[in-house]
């Protein structure tokens, strides 16, 4: 019953991460703050829920899978976060007021 | 018990439709990705929910799965999409 309730309480959490995520997906103004948003299930969010399933699914072999899948994401999300990001710093030239601090243009000078 | 996972059902599925509606307006191509990304993860986090729920862990692997394709997918269309054009990138 403890471990139910743990669980139950790490898949709650998860599921409100993504429940804010996507208000702030289509809430925020320009990509980088919709990506600052989306970050949040697809690492923390994510990790939660399949920790939660995982102790609700504790000695089972299948276990396994949702700690491989959690790595993975851990290893991938960086990857892509990359990628838009430049492309959407590159894309952004119209709306350099929504930039509070723009590091790139100062170190190119 | 039952309780909290109507409640977790609740939100992950008004957290998909809430995304559905940046994958259909976005501004950009970059927007789409990104709310694609994000209706992905809501996804896997629903099936994870699912396996917690019913202890059926079949729906394990395309977890996995899904990670996979949502990965080499992204990439591919950051790395292969064709620019929008000023006009359209410009409207909000």
């Amino acid at each position: 019953m403890t471990f139910d309730i743990i669980s139950a309480v790490l898949i709650l959490a998860g599921s409100a991460l993504a429940l804010a995520a996507a208000i702030g997906v289509v809430r925020f103004p320009d990509t980088l703050s919709r990506m600052h948003s989306a970050s949040k299930p697809q690492t923390l969010g994510l990790l939660l829920v399949l920790l939660g399933a995982a102790v609700r699914l504790r000695g089972h072999p299948d276990v396994g899978m949702l700690i491989l899948t959690g790595l993975f994401t851990v290893i991938t999300a960086p990857v892509v976060a990359q990628r838009v990001g430049q492309l959407a710093y590159r894309e952004q030239r119209d709306r350099e007021d929504l930039l509070a601090k723009d590091e790139m243009r100062e170190s190119r000078g | 018990m039952s309780t909290v996972w109507l409640i977790a059902a609740v939100m992950l599925i008004s957290a998909a439709s809430v995304t559905m509606y940046r994958l259909l307006a976005g501004p950009s191509t970059l927007d789409r990705l990104v709310a694609l990304d994000t209706l992905v993860a809501v996804t896997m986090c629903s099936i994870g929910t699912w396996a917690a729920f019913s202890l059926d862990t079949t729906v394990t692997y395309s977890l996995a799965a899904l990670a996979l394709i949502s990965f080499v997918g992204s990439v591919s269309v950051a790395r292969f999409r064709v620019p929008d054009s000023e006009n359209r990138g410009a409207r909000r």
